[in-house]
């Protein structure tokens, strides 16, 4: 796994450059390591408060831990009236954890998110960004059976 | 039955994407050397004429936005794209960009050529990782065959902040900051990314750009309604047959696009209500469904067009618990600068969820209606001000639903 020393690195001297940095963290660790971000404040030349209120302003942005694969359902309107509540239940109940949580060998994190934009397609969830349509509970094990 | 018109998508289907010698063929970035050609103030001009508004949702001229930015003396200017499409319901700018990234790109340098800046960013949101790839192999296969010119184009992505697609909320988010909203006036054209004077335009706003330079604001003016003309892609969702996107005159009716695309309700089920505009939409009962699809006709009738999100319920759908996670969407997406906003949405949120609940009384509806008509003056930007309309528009239109929920 590349240190995320080296990563900031290759961001610093990009203006306004901190967010993408912190993308690119959480394409190799699916999180910001604690540490990073005073890392990021450093590199950037900002406070860490500053770099602190950046990373955790932004919901697709995580400090701390969380799971390697990021589940996220859509729980705006029009997924909502598709039955993305029976898909949520389905979600908790394969992965034995609940909205929030990552399960205890790290492979997983579970999270609700408004609309991605595939509402040709509802309820829909994505994992790792791709997104999943017309997702029911019934096909929910199969969806995750990819990623074990 | 009503007709699609294709101008934003009129390569849709028709090129591969990611082949720009496809786009060349179609006549593309002839638009961008005719515009060279013109002169900035000739082609703001024509911009002007054909009364193109802001496809985001605001409605403004775009030419005359562009005319403010090109009167600054100034070292640098920027273009920046908003594809930070985020209102729930809506993909039209994944379809324009999945399908013609190179029209966007052409329609972000007629604009900087027409302003005089020399560098754009197009801020795509953080959900769509896989267009900010699509994006960067456009502009680098248009950079290769130097169809830009000396114009250069960089991609960021957003971190999934609704608040972002707000222009100002955006250019601090490219400046690396939280996505809050700036005070204005200043606005962006005058002082934007970085102090400098910046045009923020929607995808679907830059799309329509080469076609116009094309073939003329004369063309451009003549279609749809005149007092907002040109097309409209909209993306139907919900209770309805087909879900699926098209692009109309805005002359189209709600109805026509509910029936003679959508194939009506889904199941055979009768129409009960559609938000129009995406999440921050009015909630329209069947009695205005002959309006046009234009920024004033919707206005008129305490709605919006928005970004085109068209979003049906049928019958059997409870509005009230619908608008209850609508006023969720709004406390989890407000983004805690001004006190109207982070207090109202959470206000709101509460009272909607009591009363869906069975835990509220009549007085209740007074509180958000009161709470509603103050955020829309109050709130400091139109995340806030446009937050209370599903609320206030369902209260008006199905106050029955309510009163349901209080027996």
């Amino acid at each position: 796994m590349a240190d995320y020393k080296d990563i900031i690195n290759q961001y610093k001297d990009l203006p306004g450059g901190i967010i993408e940095a912190y993308h690119a963290i959480q394409r190799e660790y699916s999180y910001i390591p604690e540490e990073a971000v005073e890392a990021v404040a450093a590199a950037f030349k900002r406070p860490n408060a500053e770099a602190y209120g950046v990373a955790t302003f932004y919901s697709y942005l995580k400090v701390g831990k969380r799971g390697k694969n990021v589940i996220r359902i859509c729980e705006s309107a029009p997924c909502h009236i598709a039955g993305a509540d029976a898909v949520i239940a389905a979600l908790e109940k394969e992965l034995g954890i609940k909205m929030g949580e990552s399960t205890a060998d790290g492979k997983f994190a579970l999270e609700l998110t408004e609309c991605v934009g595939q509402c040709q397609a509802t309820p829909v969830i994505t994992i790792n960004s791709k997104p999943y349509e017309n997702v029911t509970a019934y096909k929910v094990a199969a969806i995750l059976a990819e990623y074990k | 039955m009503a007709e699609e018109m294709r101008i934003v998508l009129r390569n849709y289907g028709k090129i591969d994407p990611l082949k720009i010698e496809d786009y060349i063929a179609a006549g593309g970035y002839e638009a961008l050397e005719k515009a060279k050609g013109m002169g900035q103030q000739a082609l703001i001009d024509e911009v002007k004429k054909s009364n193109l508004r802001g496809r985001g949702g605001a409605g403004f001229n775009t030419g005359m936005k562009w005319s403010f930015s090109y009167g600054i003396k100034t070292d640098q200017k920027y273009v920046v794209c908003n594809a930070d499409e985020g209102e729930p319901g809506t993909y039209k700018d994944r379809i324009i960009m999945e399908n013609d990234p190179q029209s966007v790109l052409e329609g972000m340098a007629i604009c900087g050529y027409a302003i005089g800046a020399n560098k754009g960013y197009a801020y795509c949101r953080g959900e769509y990782p896989y267009m900010v790839e699509i994006l960067n192999k456009a502009i680098d296969q248009a950079k290769a065959k130097g169809c830009l010119g000396d114009f250069d184009i960089e991609v960021r992505m957003g971190g999934g902040a609704y608040v972002c697609g707000e222009e100002s909320a955006l250019i601090e988010s490219i400046e690396g900051k939280r996505g809050e909203p700036r005070f204005k006036p200043p606005f962006p054209p005058v002082i934007g990314l970085w102090g400098k004077p910046t045009i923020v335009n929607n995808v679907e706003t830059f799309a329509n750009i080469p076609a116009i330079v094309d073939k003329g604001a004369d063309w451009y003016k003549a279609i749809g309604n005149a007092k907002y003309p040109g097309t409209k892609v909209m993306t139907l969702t919900g209770d309805i047959t087909n879900k699926t996107f098209v692009e109309v005159p805005t002359n189209t009716t709600i109805r026509q696009v509910l029936n003679d695309f959508g194939g009506g309700v889904a199941g055979g089920k009768k129409f009960k209500a559609v938000q129009i505009g995406g999440t921050s939409g009015g909630f329209i009962p069947e009695a205005f469904l002959d309006t046009q699809l234009n920024f004033d006709d919707m206005s008129a009738i305490g709605a919006t067009l928005g970004s085109g999100a068209f979003f049906v319920m049928d019958e059997s759908r409870d509005i009230v618990d619908v608008v209850a996670r609508i006023a969720k969407f709004f406390a989890h997406e407000s983004c805690g600068k001004c006190t109207p906003c982070r207090e109202g949405t959470m206000r709101m949120e509460e009272i909607m969820e009591r009363v869906n609940d069975r835990h509220g009384d009549a007085a209740d509806l007074d509180r958000m209606d009161r709470l509603g008509r103050v955020m829309i003056k109050a709130c400091l930007c139109g995340l806030g001000q446009a937050a209370p309309s599903p609320v206030l528009t369902t209260m008006q239109h199905f106050k029955d639903e309510y009163l349901s929920k209080f027996n």
